[in-house]
């Protein structure tokens, strides 16, 4: 009942239909309940992230949601339209082309291409070319706008010099920034980030919270995030949704997160009493 | 941004064009029955039937092995709808002349040939491509299997002629201009099919460096993150498919102008393995390594090695093993040697134009 009247809160607040919502999500494996009745929603422009202890599903309900997954129950909606349900599958290419991109945990960048051809690559799905105009080369046009798009996204994330390198040969957080471009690249309005920040030393992730909120606002964006630290989860955040086991634990402000006790049993364990 | 310096792409031009010329220039000065174009012709039609099953395993991470059948669907397509009409009678002579009494241009009968094959591999595209990996290899192989028995099956005898070879049509000699008399003006029988074979691989070529070809690879590094950027892999391996299948069937149909007969029984897996080690020899995603490695292969297996199978006599010393056969054996080991030792290939993923620029970051694909 609780997340209703939150949902009518927020709703009355911003006046307009969450960018996502999710009710009752439930993913089962088997015998394993991966995510577990989680409801939430969010609204144009916020930045929200999800956190948990290890293994507490997040990345699931991520995989839920780009339809990698189709969810075992609940329902998921994207600015008011039904996405996923346990009765509705559609492969995750079409949830990109509705305007939801995302970026990986473990990277995925496309090995056999320059960092410059990964970003071109995730524009193919906004192309109005067909095969036979492509071939013959006429769609000069698009082509050229699309490299300097491309070329302005590596501008945007700072990877120009490296453009021609191998994608892989990358260091880490330049990987994890490159995948950022990509996921733009397919011009979304929603942006889910799976740990954006792992790998990367404190200095690296304080400049990374602040270039999120940079292309928030730039490409106009609703982001999704799941991350680990902390300080850049509290920085950034609007509001925050906590997973343990699967089940929404908690969820609000970071101030009202940080302080909850439940939050802080889950993450630092709790004594018997 | 980068200005990309234009002198590998002339240099590339410019090898391609002194190779058509050689080969033009060679053909009009060296007796025609000489082995090089033999080697010339048959690789030319190897070279396209590998670069398309590289456009399929290499670049967009099919493991297809239904190749042969594909070139088997091709070399009947062109040889039912090329052999004259008067030849029908000699040719399907247990058939009481064939079924099909009209017959169509070489052009017209090569692309025919192509959209056959085409057309079967969207139909078995539909199942199959749901498969993956290993399961896609044995399912496509099972189909090149079943094309074959298909063809020479009796019922089908008024179309394929049955498990009787199919003669007569068009074939690469028919190209060479001729006088009144009959007497060859201008050879044109290993140009022509360097021409065929150099539009489609060109072909291949524009479709790798288009946003599909993009899309094709992106599939083959990782499906899912492929996917996740919006590319709809059942619609773009489909496509892939297709593609090759067609160009797999011209090859067909010019390994058909080849032999100037065409027998089901000849298309078998073992043909499938060869066009499979071509690709393998010449590096997994790249076009100009399966070029390369067709022609080697070619010279070698119908060539060089030869003298394999025949005794030799060194004075009055009989080298021993050589006998019929052992060029396979040879063959063989040089292919394992390769698959050991010299995995990437000869070109690895790199391509002509790669070789002329200077400073190349290993890894990175044109």
């Amino acid at each position: 009942m609780s997340e209703m009247n939150i949902q009518t809160v927020a709703d009355m607040e911003t006046g307009g239909v969450p960018v996502l919502k999710l009710e009752h999500l439930t993913m089962q494996f088997g015998g394993v309940i991966a995510v577990n009745d989680f409801s939430m929603h969010i609204d144009q422009g916020e930045i929200v992230a999800l956190i948990g202890p290890n293994g507490a599903g997040k990345t699931t309900a991520f995989n839920c949601v780009t339809s990698v997954y189709q969810p075992t129950g609940g329902r998921v909606f994207f600015q008011d339209q039904e996405i996923g349900s346990s009765r509705l599958h559609q492969s995750p290419d079409r949830i990109t082309r509705l305007g939801i991109a995302r970026t990986f945990q473990n990277i995925r960048l496309f090995s056999g291409m320059t960092v410059f051809e990964n970003v071109m690559t995730a524009m193919h799905l906004r192309r109005k070319s067909n095969l036979f105009t492509q071939l013959l080369h006429l769609n000069a046009e698009e082509e050229k706008k699309n490299r300097a798009k491309a070329w302005k996204l590596l501008e945007t994330v700072g990877l120009t010099d490296v453009a021609e390198e191998s994608a892989t040969s990358l260091p880490y957080g330049k990987q994890r920034l490159l995948e950022i471009a990509r996921a733009l690249a397919t011009d979304p309005s929603l942006l889910l980030l799976d740990e954006p920040a792992a790998g990367m030393n404190p200095q690296e992730t304080d400049e990374l919270g602040q270039f999120i909120v940079r292309i928030k606002d730039e490409f106009n964006l609703t982001v999704f995030m799941i991350e680990h630290h902390m300080n850049l989860v509290m920085d950034i955040s609007d509001r925050i949704y906590v997973l343990d086991f699967g089940k929404p634990i908690a969820n609000g402000t970071p101030e009202e997160v940080q302080q909850n006790p439940v939050v802080i049993a889950a993450y630092l364990g709790v004594e018997e009493e | 941004m980068k200005a990309k310096s234009k002198t590998p792409a002339i240099l590339t031009w410019l090898v391609i064009a002194v190779i058509y010329v050689a080969v033009f220039v060679a053909e009009q000065l060296l007796p025609p029955s000489s082995m090089l174009f033999t080697v010339l012709k048959k690789g030319a039609t190897y070279a396209l039937v590998a670069v398309s099953m590289n456009l399929l395993n290499g670049f967009t991470g099919i493991f297809s092995l239904g190749q042969a059948g594909f070139m088997l669907i091709g070399a009947y397509v062109y040889g039912i709808f090329t052999i004259p009409v008067a030849d029908r009678p000699v040719v399907y002579q247990y058939y009481d002349g064939g079924a099909i009494q009209f017959t169509v241009p070489v052009i017209a009968a090569l692309i025919l040939a192509g959209l056959a094959a085409a057309f079967f591999a969207f139909l078995i595209g539909l199942p199959v491509l749901r498969l993956k990996s290993d399961y896609l290899a044995i399912a496509t192989l099972g189909f090149a299997e079943i094309m074959r028995v298909l063809i020479q099956w009796n019922p089908m005898g008024p179309i394929t002629n049955g498990a009787n070879m199919l003669r007569l049509f068009p074939n690469f000699n028919d190209f060479n201009l001729r006088d009144a008399s009959g007497n060859v003006t201008l050879y044109l029988s290993t140009l022509v099919p360097f021409l065929i074979a150099g539009v489609c691989i060109g072909l291949i070529v524009l479709l790798l460096n288009s946003g599909y070809g993009r899309a094709l690879k992106a599939i083959r590094d990782d499906e899912i993150a492929a996917e996740a950027m919006g590319v709809n892999l059942a619609h773009h391996k489909r496509l892939a498919f297709c593609i090759s299948s067609f160009f797999a069937g011209i090859g067909g149909a010019m390994l058909a102008m080849y032999q100037t007969t065409v027998q089901a029984k000849f298309f078998t897996t073992a043909m499938t393995y060869e066009i499979l080690l071509i690709v393998v020899i010449g590096g997994v995603g790249s076009v100009t390594g399966s070029v390369l490695s067709s022609f080697l292969f070619v010279a070698a297996s119908e060539w060089w090695l030869r003298f394999l199978d025949e005794k030799q006599m060194i004075g009055n010393f009989e080298v021993p093993l050589l006998r019929n056969g052992f060029r396979l054996v040879v063959f063989s080991i040089i292919i394992m040697v390769v698959v050991l030792f010299f995995r990437r290939g000869i070109m690895g993923t790199r391509e002509l134009p790669d070789l002329f620029r200077k400073k190349r970051k290993e890894g990175a694909v044109k």
